[in-house]
């Protein structure tokens, strides 16, 4: 392979990292309360709120039921507002966070319905307030579940990282969409695929090793 | 201590009404290790949560130390509900912290500074007797030592009372023994009250001195654990007493006397005595008795098929050994 192509994937890899990486952060900046105020308004949890409840679920949704490419489009003239400009990989970041950012709000809601009613009960009997008990019971003992769900996260948004490769987005989805698609250069398509592979295998093994090590319930 | 005011629980859904607990009223006084029994489905948990208003109870009121909690603010609320510790049948310790860290939880949600905090979770960890599981995580521990780690968890912000919802009930026998001994001591050393929750007759046998018996919602007779075992009124008591009961009256011709031993000296030969002195044999059906401290607890069933000359003599022998008696079977 030539140089040049390889200097381009090796790029590629830099800009798809960056654009995964800090989207993802952002995401959880964003998903992480608003999964948590989804939870505790349900019912029958600590802040019941059907309002409230109801608004967060339809606000998730939509921006969730919308595919993830159109949104992009759709997104543009936001992304030039926050961004200053809709090309390049942080460009790119912007509608990413914003499709993910619900995403992770569904992720982070789940994984605080795993955490045993019966606990956080006994924390309640215990005389802790709501913002206690969120803060002291209900995200710490949803860790281990919260970063597996980050791997899920992390997956998904790499994903969509390399779909914006087609408005002009960069990393390693503009790299298969431009030589592999554009230029029918199949080798190099070929290539990119595999290096998405393995990253996210990597994302997943590291995510998943550094759970089973956080994880107290499993230690014997 | 605990105050019920007519209260009723009910819990509504959008298709059913269901009516957990209806019209109870009763008083804890300070001291008492007070037991409320009854099968599944009575309310129980119900009415132990509407203590510190884990339940809301639908009317009447709860006091706590003359305090009306149904009238109190949620901040309030959490300062009383700091002054009752609680405890469960599945444990609900935090399985992220170690058990130092949980120990630890409702001191920090008190405000208690860091280090006092540890202090204090040590010396509790020493009352329970597992000083030397302070690091490790509730995974590592069994069902009897979850449950220490949790009484100490409770009694850790030196509560007034202590709630225990089926406490022992996920518990081997050996184990609810070991955890009731605790729990008595934590009594007498402490003051503190306790309530407890149970479908076990021996549970309140072992530590309670007053008992409530529930049903159906409804709190169906009350007293001392004595009074309530030696002459229970209410058909679920009786059950709960002696849950074969009532087949063993409906066999036709057969005299059965439940003997009922109250701390009785266990050394000496009463069912012996009883066939020596009227030359009857008697037949034990069952026996649930306990020695405790040289001292007999428990009850017994003896079938005979004798007279009512011998049956006289019988009672007769009981009454002079001031041993409780109840007669069953067939009377003419």
């Amino acid at each position: 392979m030539r140089q040049e192509i390889i200097e381009l994937l090796l790029l590629g890899i830099g800009e798809t990292l960056y654009m995964t990486l800090v989207s993802t952060a952002a995401a959880y900046v964003l998903g992480v309360p608003l999964g948590v105020l989804v939870y505790i308004t349900d019912s029958d949890r600590i802040c019941e709120n059907r309002v409230l409840n109801l608004i967060t679920g339809v606000i998730i949704n939509l921006v969730r039921s919308v595919p993830f490419l159109i949104l992009l489009v759709a997104l543009l003239p936001f992304t030039r507002w926050v961004a200053g400009t809709t090309i390049g990989s942080t460009a790119t970041i912007v509608p990413l966070v914003v499709a993910a950012a619900p995403f992770v709000a569904r992720l982070v809601e789940s994984s605080l319905k795993e955490v045993d009613a019966g606990v956080i009960e006994a924390a309640k009997a215990m005389g802790s307030s709501p913002a206690q008990i969120i803060y002291k019971v209900l995200l710490p003992e949803a860790k281990p579940s919260l970063f597996v769900g980050s791997t899920i996260a992390l997956a998904t948004i790499l994903g969509y990282s390399a779909m914006a490769g087609f408005v002009g987005g960069g990393g390693l989805g503009a790299v298969a969409i431009n030589y592999g698609y554009y230029r029918y250069q199949t080798n190099v398509m070929l290539v990119t695929v595999i290096l998405l592979v393995i990253i996210v295998q990597l994302f997943q093994e590291v995510g998943i090793r550094f759970v089973n090590k956080i994880d107290k319930r499993t230690k014997q | 201590m605990i105050k019920f005011e007519h209260v009723s629980k009910e819990f509504i859904s959008s298709k059913t009404r269901f009516l957990a607990v209806e019209n109870v009223s009763f008083e804890v006084q300070k001291g008492d290790i007070y037991g409320i029994i009854g099968f599944s489905g009575a309310g129980k948990s119900t009415l132990v949560r509407c203590i510190n208003l884990l339940e809301v109870p639908t009317i009447g009121n709860v006091y706590f130390d003359g305090v009306n909690l149904t009238k109190a603010g949620p901040r309030e609320l959490r300062k009383y509900r700091q002054k009752m510790g609680m405890i469960f049948q599945q444990f609900n310790l935090l399985a992220q912290r170690t058990v130092l860290e949980n120990i630890c939880y409702p001191l920090e949600v008190a405000g208690v500074k860091k280090r006092e905090a540890k202090e204090r979770a040590e010396e509790l960890l020493k009352l329970v007797g597992l000083e030397d599981k302070a690091n490790a995580y509730p995974a590592q521990l069994s069902g009897g030592q979850k449950q220490r780690v949790a009484i100490a968890r409770a009694l850790a912000t030196n509560p007034e009372v202590l709630l225990c919802d089926e406490a022992t009930s996920a518990l081997d026998p050996i184990t609810t023994k070991s955890i009731l001994e605790l729990l008595k001591e934590i009594n007498q050393k402490l003051g503190v009250t306790i309530v407890i929750i149970t479908h076990e007759m021996g549970v309140v046998k072992q530590i309670c001195n007053r008992v409530a018996v529930m049903s159906g919602g409804v709190i169906e007779e009350e007293g001392t654990v004595k009074d309530v075992f030696l002459n229970p009124k209410s058909e679920t008591a009786r059950k709960l007493i002696l849950p074969a009961r009532e087949k063993l009256l409906e066999t036709g011709e057969r005299r059965v006397l439940r003997i009922v031993f109250d701390g009785q000296s266990s050394f000496e030969p009463i069912i012996a005595q009883l066939v020596l002195e009227t030359n009857t044999l008697v037949n034990i059906l069952g026996a649930d008795t306990e020695n405790i401290g040289g001292r007999a607890y428990g009850q017994m069933l003896i079938e005979h098929q004798s007279d009512r000359a011998v049956m006289k003599k019988m009672k007769d022998f009981l009454r002079r050994k001031g041993i409780y008696f109840e007669e069953g079977g067939s009377q003419e």
